[in-house]
């Protein structure tokens, strides 16, 4: 091939001369693109949608499968059923220990990461990327071995054990992300007018990590909530909220299940607004300060 | 310790500067913060993700039974017999695994795509409510599909009512079923990370692509879709390694005939209760994860995946 030769100039009759405003208006929005977008939207909403309405079916039978009319009845008996009121109660007290263990682990150690130099830090680093990227089924199975093999008690500390485990790489990668923007000439500041590193590390570096130890908390807490598949290897005879609602699936799932889903939607989606709001506010008031 | 101990210098080893004792108690302080800092989560990952998949490997190459306990004889049969019983179920998995994967990413890259760049002021709204799937649980969302595609349900029945599709027509209980609860489960996750790299591209790129006369469709192409490649690449490596492994939606979803491997070692695990086999099942399953992700990995170029750059 005559790799030798220089390209020849491009014809120049081939485009013709558009002056610069002109050529601008060539790319135009793409509205099939946002029709798309928009029908993606509707798809990805129709599931929840109908699990918020048949929370709100005048059902009888054991089958909540046809619309039969408008009732709160489930909304008032929301805890009518003993079991699965119990499985919630256990998931949420799970979920909120899960949340406070992970989130601390996960910020010491995202610190650390971020902070220092130490022997062995590749093969954390390859523990945490093992630990996202192994199959939860993987997971539960070996969690479950270990148990046996130890004659470990299958309950509610396996679970929060196997939880807490699987969630301290996104704990740590979600503060990790902060850490990245923050200017280490703050915490420098910090040491040079006379702070110790502790009361540096609460006073300087603690709060200015807050979104990113918040995120992690809130992704800790649904990760916990919402596990299924290694929380059901090493759950024994305890029931978490998934696990009762996985095995109402054989004989009909009652309305309740919609309710309580619709109110951890409804709760999820109010807490993500809120910081988001308060974000955006923090963020035009900090704006305003630095214009004058 | 003895504090005059460390405060006469120490005397300098053949090869090495001597410290002064404040360097080192400050180096010594250091050690101890770091230890302070990494014991609780380093120690917990110790002894529930690195013991547990040592404990999976001996007991895959045990015998024994949960009655008599298990020896370590290093039998390999398992992994032999694993292979060749289940491998109906390994190739659905990795099937389902990869169609999910790819749908997933065609689906989700234009909207990803649309958003970042033409979402304007409603970006944030637009992204939130493409995660509004987030905030509810998997296993009910899957339940609502079972709903949804039900033979006479509200899909089927009123385009069978019509007579626009013959009466035996079902979607349930079919592979494509199971595929297309995968692909709706992981969409958020193959379109967040997508986002965020869209997001980072300089838009000055674009418009460099435009002064240089390139079409639109050049300027996906040849600009935007490389400089995406790193959101791709996190979103396929965690919805492929996710699909592969789920069984929840097959057993909702599914039917006869569409058996995952997370489903036989569920089983194997609770029902046969053979643990060695059941060992063997799962470790042959995360080695076939582990090789297709490093290879895909050095294909498309490393990547640090817990996100800190190079440390």
């Amino acid at each position: 091939m005559a790799v030798t030769t220089p390209p020849a100039p491009a014809a120049p009759s081939s485009r013709p001369f558009v002056y610069a405003a002109h050529r601008k208006r060539r790319f135009k929005r793409p509205d099939f693109l946002h029709l798309y977008t928009v029908l993606l939207m509707v798809y990805l909403i129709i599931p929840l949608a109908v699990m918020i309405l048949f929370g709100f079916n005048n059902t009888h039978g054991r089958y909540n499968l046809k619309w039969d009319g408008f009732t709160l009845t489930w909304y008032r008996n929301l805890f009518a059923i003993g079991q699965l009121t119990g499985a919630l109660k256990i998931s949420l007290l799970i979920a909120v220990l899960v949340m406070i263990v992970t989130t601390v682990m996960g910020t010491l150690m995202a610190y650390a990461i971020h902070r220092y130099k130490f022997m062995g830090k590749g093969v954390l680093n390859t523990i945490l990327v093992l630990n996202i990227s192994s199959s939860s089924v993987v997971i539960g199975a070996s969690l479950l071995s270990l148990f046996v093999a130890w004659n470990v008690a299958l309950g509610q500390f396996t679970i929060f054990a196997a939880q807490v485990m699987f969630s301290i790489p996104y704990a740590v990668i979600t503060v990790r992300a902060r850490l990245a923007v923050l200017d280490p000439a703050i915490e420098e500041a910090a040491q040079d007018l006379g702070a110790t590193p502790l009361a540096t590390f609460f006073k300087v570096t603690v709060p200015q990590l807050l979104p990113g130890i918040m995120g992690a908390a809130m992704l800790t807490f649904a990760l916990s909530i919402d596990d299924f598949v290694t929380t059901s290897f090493v759950s024994g005879t305890t029931l978490t909220f998934p696990l009762w609602v996985y095995g109402s699936t054989r004989e009909g799932t009652p309305p309740q299940v919609n309710v309580i889903g619709t109110l951890i939607f409804g709760i999820g989606l109010s807490v993500a607004v809120i910081s988001g709001v308060i974000k955006e506010r923090r963020d035009k008031a900090r704006l305003r300060l630095i214009n004058g | 310790m003895t504090i005059t101990a460390a405060e006469t210098p120490v005397p300098a080893a053949a090869g090495r500067t001597p410290v002064h004792p404040a360097v080192r108690r400050r180096m010594l302080k250091k050690r101890f913060t770091l230890v302070g800092l990494l014991i609780p989560g380093g120690a917990w990952l110790a002894l529930f993700f690195v013991a547990p998949i040592l404990t999976l490997v001996i007991l895959s190459l045990s015998t024994g039974n949960v009655g008599l306990g298990w020896h370590l004889t290093y039998t390999w049969s398992n992994f032999t017999q694993s292979i060749t019983s289940y491998k109906a179920e390994f190739l659905h998995s990795f099937e389902f695994g990869t169609a999910a994967t790819v749908v997933a990413l065609l689906v989700s890259y234009p909207a990803a795509y649309w958003i970042a760049f033409y979402g304007g002021q409603k970006k944030t709204t637009y992204l939130l409510i493409v995660l509004l799937p987030f905030y509810v649980s998997q296993l009910i969302r899957t339940i609502s599909w079972q709903f949804i595609l039900a033979d006479q349900g509200i899909f089927l029945g009123p385009l069978k009512a019509l007579h626009l599709m013959p009466q035996n027509f079902h979607i349930l209980a079919t592979p494509w079923a199971v595929i297309g609860g995968l692909t709706y489960a992981q969409i958020p996750y193959m379109l967040l990370p997508i986002f965020a790299a869209l997001e980072r591209i300089d838009r000055s790129f674009i418009e460099a692509s435009k002064d240089l006369y390139a079409t639109k469709w050049e300027t996906v192409r040849r600009v935007v879709l490389p400089l995406s490649t790193p959101g791709i690449f996190a979103g396929v490596l965690l919805v492929f390694i996710s699909a592969t492994g789920d069984y929840v939606n097959e057993v909702i979803l599914g039917g006869t005939g569409t058996g995952v491997i997370g489903n036989i070692i569920n089983s194997q695990f609770f029902v046969n209760m053979n643990y060695p086999f059941a060992a063997a099942l799962s470790l042959v399953l995360m080695v076939a994860l582990l090789i297709i992700v490093i290879v895909y990995s050095k294909s498309l170029g490393t990547e640090d995946l817990m996100g800190g750059g190079t440390y």
